[in-house]
């Protein structure tokens, strides 16, 4: 048979380097998580974490209303989480802060972080953050109440066709209860 | 050298094997190994066909008639996985142990036991895939691509479907690197790279593919393993992962294994083309460096398959720009094919017929491909049927046909009769007719508008969804008699002689009696 000729070593060797180079890649397919993470984060997409600065060209435009509807979820803990108001009318380019409440209604203490959502999907692009409770994780003990601003503005490049935006919250539970998530 | 290698059931054989089906359990020969890659394969091609056509019944008329939605999900899902997974990958693997020892003159491949193992996981990754239909909950049924959410939310079908891409993941692997140590240690004394037959070439390349992304698949279906029994959010934005990096990393292998499937039948091709045309390949060197380029260019334009999942203009533009390019080194392959034609004294047995098909119906799934990767277009046509009739054109009309062609060209080779001429023939025009019966409308479908993945439609879809289904039930019956021509092939027929076609140059045919003895270049030929 061809098994033992004279090639088996330089075969075995071969065989050596590629498990090696497949392992290596099997690695490599983990490292794409933090890399895709140090990516989005680099070049801003997905940028759901970090505060946003207001450029200083920004105008208010006097000229049109939109109305905001707020609208708030969660998602599998006990707690209940609410805007302090349903809905604000504003001019494009002008700053509101919103407060929102959550009442941990059970007897532990519970990490969760809240998720943001718009509609229309485009609004992301045109809205401009630079507080918000989503940036971080909340820590509520039992029985705990709170209560959380979200400032922002609406750039006056909102299309003009657009008059009425949600912004969305739903709050998710870490299930570590420490260590935030990592974006 | 041994007796000869009879037929399927292989009774002349040398005496110190053992027989009956220990002998295929615990053989190490090359050519035992590839005939039950290629039987495997093709048990799985008519599962996986069963499940097409259950899919095309259902869609024979609007309405809901043969298949609840659950299950027709299901069907797609493991129709697509058991097609490239377990038919076309396994073909491709079956031809590349029958022909690279033949073809580089070596007497097997590197490591023949190993390569016993990986053919054996086969079976029990089929058997996990197939039994998934019948554990609580049914199979996997988030398309073929099991993308987060839905594979993290499915049932125990979904942790069946995971193993068993984590078999024949191993499987891939090592036989790849089986085949690189014999393409790279085993040639005989003279084959320099530069000589190699076609066929070695892009197995070589392929093989190389297979290493670099198989691991990262297996990476991936862990991490959605993990996901869903040991508590870690990869994929669950809720844990502060992300499911569109899921669709990321999957497409990174997904991309090149689409090149994985259609190298090797570049090869087949590259060696029936010159065979019937009675000319050496047009352009050899340029053939060599079409398909490395061509692999390269694979590993960087994963991302236009998620055109719509969301990214930067910059980014979408990019990926748009080198799946384009692709397009030159793959022309450059159908000029070659073409110019080798040019002026040869052509004549067209049944291969032959299936390499013309090939390049003709490639060129057309080449071309809607094209179109696939303008991100307006894209954007218009994702998860329709006009992406269904794309891929199905290069991997239908592209891979299988090349795989028809090169089981009709070796046939003579592997059991030492040629096949029924009339019959290889009918089998060709009849696939070629229901093919396109079957898919050439699926665009017009995918251009209105009709999504994938959907058991019911519009009205306004039906006449063509019953054209198709008529094609695809015409196209699985012709099969069937594909199966008979191999059968009736392997049991008698016209004794083949050993250079059956006359414009064949490679060692296979140059060297060997057809048959091809059970151990060949035990003495390794001279290339000049």
């Amino acid at each position: 048979m061809g098994l033992m000729n004279s090639n088996s070593r330089a075969n075995m060797m071969m065989f050596k380097k590629l498990m090696v180079f497949s392992l290596v890649m099997f690695v490599f397919g983990y490292a794409l998580v933090p890399f895709y993470e140090k990516f989005c984060e680099v070049t801003g997409i997905n940028n759901l974490l970090q505060p946003d600065v207001l450029t200083k060209d920004n105008w208010v435009d006097e000229t049109r209303w939109v109305t905001i509807e707020f609208d708030a979820n969660t998602r599998g803990l006990p707690w209940q989480f609410k805007p302090l108001q349903s809905s604000a009318r504003i001019h494009p380019g002008e700053p509101i802060t919103v407060m929102y409440e959550i009442t941990n209604s059970s007897n532990r203490e519970i990490a969760g972080q809240a998720i943001p959502s718009y509609s229309p999907r485009f609004l992301e692009k045109h809205l401009k953050k630079f507080e918000c409770f989503c940036f971080t994780k909340q820590v509520l003990k039992a029985n705990e109440i709170r209560q959380m601003p979200v400032q922002f503005v609406i750039e006056p490049g909102l299309p003009a066709d657009v008059d009425t935006v949600t912004i969305s919250y739903t709050f998710f539970e870490l299930p570590d209860g420490g260590s935030t998530a990592k974006k | 050298m041994a007796a000869v290698h009879g037929d399927a059931h292989g009774h002349g054989h040398d005496d110190h094997h053992p027989s009956g089906i220990m002998r295929w359990v615990r053989t190490t020969n090359h050519k035992d190994i590839g005939t039950m890659y290629l039987w495997f394969s093709f048990t799985m091609f008519l599962v996986g066909g069963f499940l097409a056509m259950g899919i095309r019944a259902e869609l024979y008329q609007p309405g809901i008639q043969i298949l609840e939605p659950e299950l027709f999900n299901q069907f797609t899902t493991l129709h697509g996985l058991i097609m490239v997974f377990g038919a076309i990958m396994p073909a491709f693997v079956g031809f590349a142990n029958w022909q690279v020892p033949l073809m580089i003159g070596a007497p097997d491949m590197a490591f023949a036991r190993m390569n016993n193992w990986s053919f054996w996981l086969l079976p029990v990754a089929g058997t996990l895939l197939v039994s998934s239909f019948f554990v609580p909950g049914g199979a996997a049924a988030g398309g073929w691509t099991f993308y987060p959410p839905l594979s993290t939310q499915g049932g125990l079908g979904v942790d069946l479907m995971i193993f068993s891409v984590h078999i024949l993941g191993a499987s891939s692997i090592m036989g790849s690197i089986n085949i690189i140590t014999t393409i790279l240690n085993m040639r005989a004394p003279g084959m320099t790279l530069m000589k190699m037959p076609m066929f070695v070439w892009t197995w070589l390349i392929t093989a190389y593919l297979l290493v670099l992304v198989m691991p990262v698949l297996a990476g991936v279906v862990t991490m959605l393993l993990t996901d869903r029994h040991f508590g870690t959010s990869f994929f669950n934005a809720a844990g502060g992962g992300d499911p569109v990096m899921f669709q990321h990393i999957f497409w990174f292998f997904g991309h090149p294994e689409v090149y994985i499937m259609i190298l090797p039948a570049f090869g087949i091709v590259s060696e029936i083309i010159p065979t019937f045309s009675r000319k050496p390949l047009f352009g050899y060197s340029s053939m060599v460096y079409a398909t490395a380029s061509i692999a390269i260019l694979s590993c960087v334009v994963w991302a236009h398959h998620m055109f719509t999942a969301g990214m930067p203009t910059v980014g979408q533009l990019f990926f748009m720009y080198a799946t384009m390019l692709i397009a030159v080194p793959t022309g450059v392959k159908v000029f070659n094919w073409t110019a080798t034609m040019w002026r040869g004294s052509m004549s067209f047995e049944t291969p032959m017929l299936f390499a013309i098909g090939f390049i003709f119906l490639f060129v057309i799934g080449g071309f809607s491909g094209v179109i696939c990767a303008i991100v307006p277009i894209d954007i218009q046509v994702q998860d329709t049927y006009y992406v269904i009739a794309h891929f199905h054109y290069v991997l239908v009309s592209g891979a299988l046909f090349s795989l028809f062609a090169g089981v009709y060209y070796w046939l003579p080779k592997w059991t030492g009769h040629m096949y029924s001429e009339t019959l290889g023939k009918c089998h060709f025009w009849l696939s070629m007719f229901f093919f396109n019966l079957t898919f050439f409308v699926q665009h017009f479908l995918g251009l209105a508008g009709m999504p994938r993945r959907i058991p019911d439609y519009n009205i306004q879809f039906a006449d063509f969804n019953m054209i198709s289904s008529i094609g695809a039930f015409g196209f699985g019956l012709t099969q069937l008699l594909f199966l008979y021509i191999v059968i009736d092939c392997i049991r008698g027929g016209e004794k083949a002689p050993q250079m059956p076609w006359d414009g064949a140059t490679t060692l296979e045919w140059t060297h060997l009696p057809s048959p091809a003895p059970y151990h060949s270049f035990e003495t390794p030929p001279i290339v000049k």
